[in-house]
């Protein structure tokens, strides 16, 4: 009797699961958006509000990096409707007819864009992406501890602070940094320029205490490394626990990065899509994200109201100035081969 | 003798340490009060209250529960006549058909989440909750196999003979003899498959979809935006969650 109930109730629980699976799949009118996002991109308030808004369900699905999410696509994933790409993904997926086409006229809020983000050069006029979040790569430092304050990469490969520094574990990211340091572009394709940066790096490779990406705010903030190359978000985070920390944007410059919107090419809803584009977009939305991520915001409006402490804090808004110093990383092409095998090489080393 | 005694011992001190230690920090740093993993700064429950107010991770856990749940039924499903019908086949095939179906338990569980994939994109089916509950299945499927079939072994064959004599059909003979006996191995089995799947991020990764983040998926996008004693908390839950799964699976086996 009980093997009956319990097949009886296996078969139930099954075909609940199926039904509701195929649901999902073949019903392009139901009221459902997929978000395809970093983790804790968007907060659940914000969400809440754009579906009552418009009387949809918001579905967050999460991935960890630009090459996850490429490869989820490219695997034949489908659903998805909307997603955020950094800069060099989204021409990436451009060129493989990932996307599709924006309407201007839905994303009125498109007009706010800061200047210097209204005409990039992988996509100028926004057929594809908007910039959302945007913001720098530089040091983070402890100015109890690092006296002068740096104002140069070359702070980087001073020996006073041996075993003190953490770098990026991102290889286009740490060549970029040496590269500005040698004062070329960080884009630069040629070998030989390329193996001059690595003998750079493995000359530097003592010094570093670890190549870290997710947790060098909590070196920083816990006094394991007092120079930490990395994004400006965290860094601001870890100004939190210890305020002498601080960040600077080497004079020679450094990486401009920006998240951008994109509706999905297999999209069943891009109407709604670009309409919750639009929503993040807006002012009050933008700045509400901004101040919680710790991430300028590409509506230049938001700027005025996030609280103080966000505005200025040049780890979350480059002060404009800087603008014309930053640079952006671009598709390298065939030298990528060399890139990986001089990242490889050094670590190695 | 003696010394030789003290010596086992201290081997079996550092393996248990080795195996525990990391579970343990974990355990310990999801009650720090500070936001930074390594260094203590008094007892706090505010990770654990964070935890209960993330909706994202209450999404998350749903999925993981159903998931587990559903492809633990249909392993058990697909999973307990199989073993009783490999028991039944001749010797040899007992074995080649027996080898085939661990295969899943064998082969890297990368090929298995790429391979699955294909399938399911050749086979057109839109990724999602029912692509991840199949491609748990397929792993369920022989550690449901391996556990009712070592309890099938140990069944004295005079019990269902002694049934059949009196009369009894085939079905009546299941119901009322092999399968009273077999269900503590039938318990124990669902929950070495429940606890596997709920574990699971590999194949996971591999075949999810839209509405289809797990929790170890939820967990790993988690981890690249900063490490944060939520993550303590949270791992903490799931491993506690887990061994006690396994070892009420383990305790019914030996019944």
């Amino acid at each position: 009797m009980k093997l009956y109930k319990m097949s009886v109730l296996s078969l139930v629980l099954v075909s609940v699961a199926l039904g509701n699976g195929c649901q999902r799949g073949s019903e392009p009118g139901n009221r459902t958006l997929h978000y395809f996002t970093w983790s804790d991109y968007v907060s659940p308030e914000l969400l809440t509000e754009f579906e009552r808004q418009h009387g949809v369900r918001v579905v967050i699905d999460t991935f960890s990096s630009n090459e996850e999410l490429l490869a989820k696509l490219q695997s034949g994933a489908t659903g998805y409707d909307v997603t955020v790409p950094s800069d060099f993904m989204v021409s990436i997926m451009i060129t493989q007819g990932l996307l599709a086409e924006l309407d201007a006229k839905a994303i009125p809020n498109v007009a706010l864009l800061e200047e210097h983000l209204q005409r990039l050069a992988f996509d100028p006029e926004h057929r594809y992406a908007v910039p959302y979040l945007w913001g720098t790569v530089g040091i983070g430092y402890d100015s109890a501890a690092v006296t002068p304050p740096p104002d140069s990469w070359a702070v980087l490969w001073d020996p006073r602070y041996t075993g003190k520094i953490s770098m990026l574990n991102d290889q286009r990211e740490v060549f970029g940094a040496v590269l500005r340091s040698m004062g070329k572009s960080m884009n630069v394709t040629d070998p030989e320029t390329i193996e001059a940066a690595k003998q750079k790096l493995i000359a530097q490779k003592p010094l570093v205490k670890t190549y870290a990406s997710e947790h060098y705010d909590q070196l920083l903030a816990s006094g394991d490394v007092i120079l930490a190359h990395g994004w400006g978000g965290p860094v601001a985070r870890a100004m939190r626990e210890r305020p002498s920390i601080k960040y600077v944007v080497p004079k020679e410059g450094g990486t401009i990065w920006a998240d951008c919107l994109v509706v999905l090419k297999s999209s069943q809803k891009k109407e709604l899509a670009m309409q919750f584009i639009n929503f993040l977009l807006d002012t009050r939305v933008a700045a509400q994200t901004s101040e919680r991520l710790l991430f300028a915001a590409s509506n230049r409006e938001a700027q005025r109201m996030v609280s103080r402490q966000v505005r200025e804090n040049p780890a979350v808004y480059p002060p404009a100035d800087l603008v014309p110093r930053l640079e952006w990383m671009t598709d390298v092409g065939k030298a990528m081969r060399v890139y990986d095998r001089a990242w490889t090489e050094l670590k190695i080393h | 003798m003696k010394h030789r005694e003290a010596w086992l011992r201290s081997v079996a001190i550092f393996n248990l340490a080795f195996l525990y230690l990391p579970i343990l920090v974990l355990l310990v740093f999801s009650f720090n009060a500070s936001r930074l993993a390594a260094t203590w700064q008094g007892f706090s429950w505010h990770w654990y209250g964070q935890l209960i107010e993330n909706g994202a991770l209450h999404a998350a856990t749903g999925n993981s529960l159903l998931v587990a749940v559903v492809s633990t039924a249909l392993a058990m499903v697909l999973g307990i006549p199989a073993a009783m019908g490999l028991e039944r086949l001749a010797r040899r095939s007992q074995h080649i058909l027996g080898g085939m179906l661990l295969l899943p338990l064998v082969i890297p569980e990368v090929m298995m989440g790429v391979s699955l994939l294909l399938l399911f994109v050749m086979a057109d089916m839109p990724l999602g909750l029912t692509t991840v509950i199949l491609g748990h299945t397929v792993f369920n499927l022989p550690v449901v196999i391996v556990i009712v079939r070592a309890k099938l072994r140990k069944l004295d064959s005079c019990l269902e003979e002694a049934a059949a004599d009196l009369g009894a059909s085939p079905w009546r003979i299941f119901r009322l003899v092999t399968f009273p006996l077999l269900r503590p191995a039938i318990l124990g089995a669902v929950l070495m498959a429940f606890t596997v799947s709920l574990d699971d991020f590999i194949v996971t990764f591999f075949v999810a979809g839209p509405g289809a983040t797990t929790l170890p998926l939820k967990v790993y996008s988690m981890i690249k935006s900063g490490v944060s004693p939520e993550i303590n908390a949270l791992s903490a839950l799931m491993v506690l969650l887990s061994m006690n799964l396994v070892g009420f699976s383990l305790l019914l086996q030996r019944r």
